[in-house]
């Protein structure tokens, strides 16, 4: 094992952003982010559809306001391979609304109310994703 | 004033996955690759996130109500079942295919990449066939 760009300040600036939305959401709203929670609720419930929306909306901005505030592009590199996305993106959103919560609803959010059901969701996504991505490498 | 609420928790939340760059797929997956050329830059965006959030919610759980909101809610769920178990398989698959996840993918849409486009609308199906198989 080699350790290669790591960033920790700039990822640790970003987690505490994230934890910082987290909790300022529980203080006001009274409920715990979970992404996947919000976005399929968004899609198959009429209940709070709004606030869902507003936030998800906001997640969108985020990336313009950032522009906006540092002058700094963002750079990704995805796949771009079709068939692959379809799979990942199917089995993304069909395994967190199975399982109730995805890397924020319960990496984050679970895992701060010391909720075993979060802990052991975390353990097996993050496993399997370091598997998926060894047996993808070999292949 | 709790729709005021939602929109900037989704903006401050946002901007926090992208300078930690969790919206990068690259950055992910050289995350999970730990058997190979590892990069545990992510493993600091978890600490950094739960020193905040972990503290606050037990300091507030215990309160009468969220400031605008009728009252605190949050999972009761207590069950360790086959679906926690087999959902987690599959997003951990999805997850390490690709390198996103929801909130990632969807944050991503201000970029305007197709390739993140193509991952949002499949996982939105996702998230469909699992509401009907429920």
């Amino acid at each position: 094992m080699n350790i290669v760009n790591f960033t920790p300040i700039s990822a640790l600036l970003g987690g505490l952003l994230i934890g910082f939305s987290v909790a300022l959401f529980f203080i006001l709203n009274g409920r715990m982010i979970g992404i996947s929670g919000i976005a399929s609720n968004f899609l198959v419930s009429k209940d709070r559809r709004v606030d869902n929306f507003l936030f998800l909306f906001g997640l969108i901005l985020g990336p313009l306001v950032y522009k906006l505030i540092s002058g700094k592009e963002i750079n990704i590199s995805i796949s771009n391979s079709v068939i692959l996305l379809i799979i990942a993106g199917v089995l993304v959103g069909f395994g967190t609304k199975l399982s109730s919560g995805c890397t924020s609803g319960h990496g984050i959010s679970g895992i701060s109310r010391f909720s075993l059901r979060s802990i052991i969701a975390t353990i097996t996504f993050m496993l399997i994703g370091i598997l998926t991505v060894l047996i993808k490498g070999v292949l | 004033m709790n729709k005021v609420v939602s929109l900037v928790c989704g903006i401050i939340f946002g901007i926090g996955l992208v300078i930690s760059e969790m919206i990068n797929p690259e950055k992910v997956l050289g995350f999970l690759n730990i058997f190979r050329d590892w990069d545990p830059s992510l493993a600091f965006v978890m600490i950094g996130a739960l020193v905040i959030s972990t503290p606050i919610f037990h300091i507030f759980k215990n309160k009468n109500k969220p400031l605008f909101s009728t009252n605190f809610s949050v999972p009761t769920i207590k069950e360790i079942d086959k679906k926690l178990i087999i959902g987690s398989v599959f997003f951990g698959a999805g997850w390490g295919l690709i390198g996103l996840c929801p909130g990632p993918a969807i944050t991503s849409i201000a970029l305007l990449n197709m390739s993140s486009a193509i991952f949002v609308a499949s996982m939105f199906s996702g998230f469909y066939i699992a509401s009907k198989v429920n």
